[in-house]
């Protein structure tokens, strides 16, 4: 039981995820877009993407985890907070945009009033008064816009450094980069801080979150079906898309689900 | 963000618990006595859930050691949670060609295992607390919604699935966000078993030093 995912949204190393997902995407077209919306799933690439899980793990036991037990230790936690919160309000125009391309008027709002009051009083975001004030994040992204569009989830996919995702997912991740408003704003210098501040939040992530994370990739029987079926699962419950497994009774079958 | 306060001050909390400990050596003679035409409903489901939060809540306060912490998750699962019918389902298929002796076994294994994996994500929530939000029917059982406010974390929905089917009000299944812990526990048994070329029996033993 986890109350975050094994690789949160947060988290994704976006500059890298859109060269690999576009590739991935390209490849995945070929196949059958059934969206499994119960408690299954569509993974024909399954061998390929057992083998990129293995490298994912790989990199996170030899670059992620060690990196974040150094900078969980280095760095005090109101600075690792400060730089999370900051990485996260550059999410936020990004939101609003999404929220809007959905037609979701409400959200956008929210997310738009969080980004003006943590940019201003929140000190360019390093502080989060926002939150106080009861403006919470309404996190979305492309791919939720595509669902709203009608899109189906696709196969299932676990990219190389994102990890798991689907069809539409990945997609959506890589249209996300170029649309982010923050990224046609900022030129260079700037946009190499922001990938940093990025960077470091993804660290900060891997290790507030080590506990999770490392139960569900080093102490699972099967990491792969684990990360697989908490992905589909949670995603499935943030488009408000899950139905079937959520209404199981075991009571009536009990070797079913 | 706000560090969430605790509401329940301790010592209610443990007050509570003595009670509870009291009456929970009652409730097995109670789980004999035919139910009759009393059947759950959503305020009985909402109670049963108030009561586990509220020992939940108390335990992830109580500043006691991890490994007492873990025994007191054990005890509020095993009390609360309706252990047979999870572990049969999170065995799945291969529970059809178990004995009884056999099922009993896993079952007893089964219980240690899963509380103890619980309980240490459990630990994640001390100084949060967890607030039961409403319930509703679905289908053949009721949905008991709460809201985990965790420290530093937004909070997030916790809903638990409530039955009187095994003769007792219980509950049989866990769901954080949309991840369910029959189907997790599904997956992990079934990959577990698979390692031990679907041996029971192996599985049982070695599932009492995991989670």
């Amino acid at each position: 039981m986890t109350p975050s995912l094994p690789f949160p949204r947060e988290t994704r190393p976006r500059a890298l995820a859109a060269v690999l997902a576009s590739a991935l995407a390209l490849s995945a077209c070929g196949a059958a877009d059934v969206a499994s919306r119960d408690a299954g799933f569509n993974d024909p690439y399954e061998a390929r993407n057992r083998a990129v899980h293995s490298f994912n793990k790989g990199v996170d036991r030899v670059v992620l985890r060690p990196a974040s037990q150094v900078y969980g230790r280095a760095v005090p936690g109101p600075v690792r907070g400060g730089i999370g919160n900051f990485a996260g309000n550059l999410g936020l125009p990004a939101a609003v945009l999404n929220n809007l391309l959905q037609g979701r008027i409400e959200p956008a709002g929210q997310n738009g009033f969080r980004f003006l009051v943590n940019s201003t009083f929140g000190l360019g975001g390093f502080l989060d008064p926002a939150t106080d004030m009861g403006l919470t994040e309404r996190s979305t992204d492309f791919g939720e816009t595509l669902h709203v569009w009608g899109v189906g989830e696709g196969v299932y996919l676990e990219s190389p450094l994102r990890g798991p995702s689907t069809l539409r997912d990945s997609v959506g991740a890589v249209v996300d980069i170029f649309i982010d408003p923050v990224g046609a704003a900022l030129d260079s210098p700037e946009t190499e801080y922001v990938l940093g501040a990025r960077a470091l939040s993804l660290v900060g992530d891997r290790y507030r979150y080590s506990d999770t994370v490392d139960s569900i990739l080093y102490e699972s029987a099967d990491s792969y079906a684990q990360a697989r079926l908490m992905y589909l699962q949670n995603r499935r419950f943030e488009l408000g898309t899950a139905a079937e497994s959520d209404s199981y009774d075991p009571y009536e079958d009990p070797y079913g689900q | 963000m706000t560090p969430m306060k605790i509401p329940m001050a301790s010592n209610s909390g443990l007050t509570r618990r003595r009670m509870l400990a009291v009456l929970a050596g009652g409730m097995g003679f109670a789980a004999l006595a035919p139910r009759g035409a009393l059947a759950l409903n959503t305020a009985e489901a909402r109670a049963l859930i108030d009561r586990a939060v509220g020992e939940i809540n108390s335990v992830i306060n109580s500043g006691m050691s991890e490994t007492r912490m873990y025994a007191e998750f054990e005890k509020i699962f095993a009390r609360y949670a309706d252990v047979a019918i999870i572990a049969r389902s999170a065995l799945g298929p291969a529970a059809r060609q178990a004995s009884p002796a056999q099922m009993a076994a896993f079952t007893a294994s089964f219980q240690t295992y899963i509380s103890r994996k619980y309980g240490r994500r459990f630990r994640e929530f001390i100084g949060g607390r967890i607030e039961v939000t409403g319930a509703r029917q679905v289908k053949t059982f009721y949905e008991v919604t709460s809201i985990a406010y965790l420290r530093g974390e937004a909070p997030f929905e916790v809903r638990f699935h409530v039955s009187d089917r095994s003769g007792r009000d219980l509950f049989f299944n866990i769901i954080i966000e949309g991840v369910n812990m029959l189907a997790t526990e599904r997956t992990e048994i079934g990959a577990l078993l698979d390692a031990r070329r679907g041996n029971l029996d192996r599985l049982t033993a070695d599932l009492r030093s995991m989670g």
